[in-house]
């Protein structure tokens, strides 16, 4: 789905920290298809910088 | 409110549908008011009172010349409608105005409306804007893969709701979406947001639609057939999607159905005709489930094995629902006019000898809903 600024396909997902609290974000350094991302894979955070702000996104966490 | 106290007298959708490039927000809201006037044969100078959402009160109070005693802007979503119909039946029943009107109209899909001041969110803009997630299909779709791993839903079952509500839109004359689909024609149209395939969202239409309610005492006023309000619900739960409690049931459902059911006192045997508001597909599936009319789990299989389609035990969303009849934006106003079409009688889905209507939506993302059982009889 376009959205502005992004270039499709990319991942929106909502991630569980390890402390409970549940956010929104990108998922990273992952291919975007359906086989790549499995509900309850673990995952670990990576800052971005984008337009003048930083955003924790996540990619999968390495073994 | 009291059972069955208030009716909905006048009922009527705006002249045209679908595509209407040449009117705007205001129009589209005046023309089915003029509509649901004619239907009841009521003048203007009868109603005092208005409710809208998605737009100014006080702007369609103006447009359409009226003196309101009681105004209600509430506006929580697409299901904003529905709670009209339990705010108004509160207000008439304490004496604030005696006749309301309830108004939608929106230029879903020409454009030609507000800057949208419906949903403003700061925690929408702060936490999910960023990432990417603008739109209802990359919001309003988040939950349903936990939902369907957790409840045993198919994409095949998935389908099956489009497939099903496309039969029911077939049917209506004046439905936009008409020709039978299958689930190969779901599953292979064009990926949206995934698992969400177009055929599993909703139409982008411009429409209105408007309502009349009264005192039930003066029901017999009217060249209509009565339609009775006899129970009411609405709750909120949270203002973005990723604070929702559990993906796999809404709290909001939940807990307006629950108050709409008992204030009617009524059963889920009781209920003869169903609309579920359908802005994807999977919402149907939540709605069965936490409305109670199926177990955890059972929804997928429910709706796949045809209970819920034409001559099925549970007719759900005869007109086709947002996926196939219409779908402006803020789709509670067409659940709420078949629903009222199936209690007169006339649908062009008739359930034959439907006596109890449930009418449920959703708002937002999951943010709110409101319910309401409607009968024919009293």
């Amino acid at each position: 789905m376009p959205s502005p600024g992004f270039e499709p396909p990319f991942t929106i997902a909502v991630v569980e920290l390890e402390e409970g609290p549940r956010l929104m974000a990108n998922i990273v350094e992952c291919e975007p298809a359906p086989e790549a991302l499995t509900l309850d894979m673990a995952l670990e955070v990576v800052f971005e910088e984008r337009g003048g702000v930083t955003l924790p996104c996540f990619r999968p966490a390495t073994p | 409110m009291t059972p069955n106290s208030i009716a909905i007298v006048g009922a009527a959708e705006s002249n045209r549908m679908g595509k209407v490039p040449d009117m705007g927000q205001v129009q589209l809201h005046a023309d089915a008011a003029l509509n649901a006037l004619e239907d009841c044969g009521l003048g203007k100078s009868a109603i005092d009172g208005l409710a809208t959402a998605g737009h100014d009160a006080a702007e369609i109070s103006h447009y359409l010349g009226l003196d309101p005693s009681w105004t209600d802007g509430t506006s929580v979503g697409g299901c904003s409608f529905i709670t009209h119909i339990r705010h108004a039946a509160a207000a008439i029943e304490a004496g604030l105005c005696t006749t309301v009107l309830i108004t939608h109209g929106e230029s879903g899909r020409s454009g030609h409306r507000t800057h949208r001041p419906i949903f403003p969110s700061q925690f929408s803009l702060q936490f999910e804007v960023p990432y990417g997630a603008t739109v209802p299909p990359t919001k309003f779709t988040l939950p349903a893969l936990r939902f369907m791993k957790e409840c045993d839903v198919t994409e095949e079952q998935l389908a099956m709701v489009a497939v099903v509500q496309r039969e029911w839109a077939g049917m209506h004359p004046r439905a936009t979406a008409r020709d039978p689909i299958t689930v190969d024609d779901v599953l292979g149209s064009r990926m949206v947001a995934y698992p969400f395939r177009k055929l599993l969202c909703c139409l982008v239409s411009d429409g209105g639609g408007a309502l009349i309610l009264t005192k039930a005492e003066r029901a017999g006023d009217f060249p209509t057939k009565p339609v009775y309000v006899r129970g009411t619900g609405e709750a909120v739960e949270s203002p973005a999607i990723t604070w929702m409690e559990d993906f796999t049931t809404s709290r909001a459902f939940r807990a307006s159905g629950k108050m709409a059911f008992e204030e009617a006192g009524i059963t889920h045997d009781d209920v003869d005709h169903l609309m579920i508001y359908d802005a994807f597909a999977h919402v149907p599936l939540y709605g069965l489930q936490d409305l109670g009319f199926v177990e955890r789990g059972e929804a997928g299989t429910f709706i796949a094995e045809g209970n819920t389609r034409p001559g099925g035990k549970l007719p759900m969303n005869t007109n086709g629902g947002g996926l196939s009849y219409m779908h402006s934006g803020m789709y509670g106003m067409y659940a709420l006019q078949e629903g009222v079409r199936q209690m007169r009688g006339i649908s062009p889905a008739q359930v034959e000898g439907a006596e109890i209507s449930v009418v449920h939506g959703v708002g937002g993302m999951f943010s709110a809903a409101a319910t309401v059982v409607l009968t024919n009889v009293t």
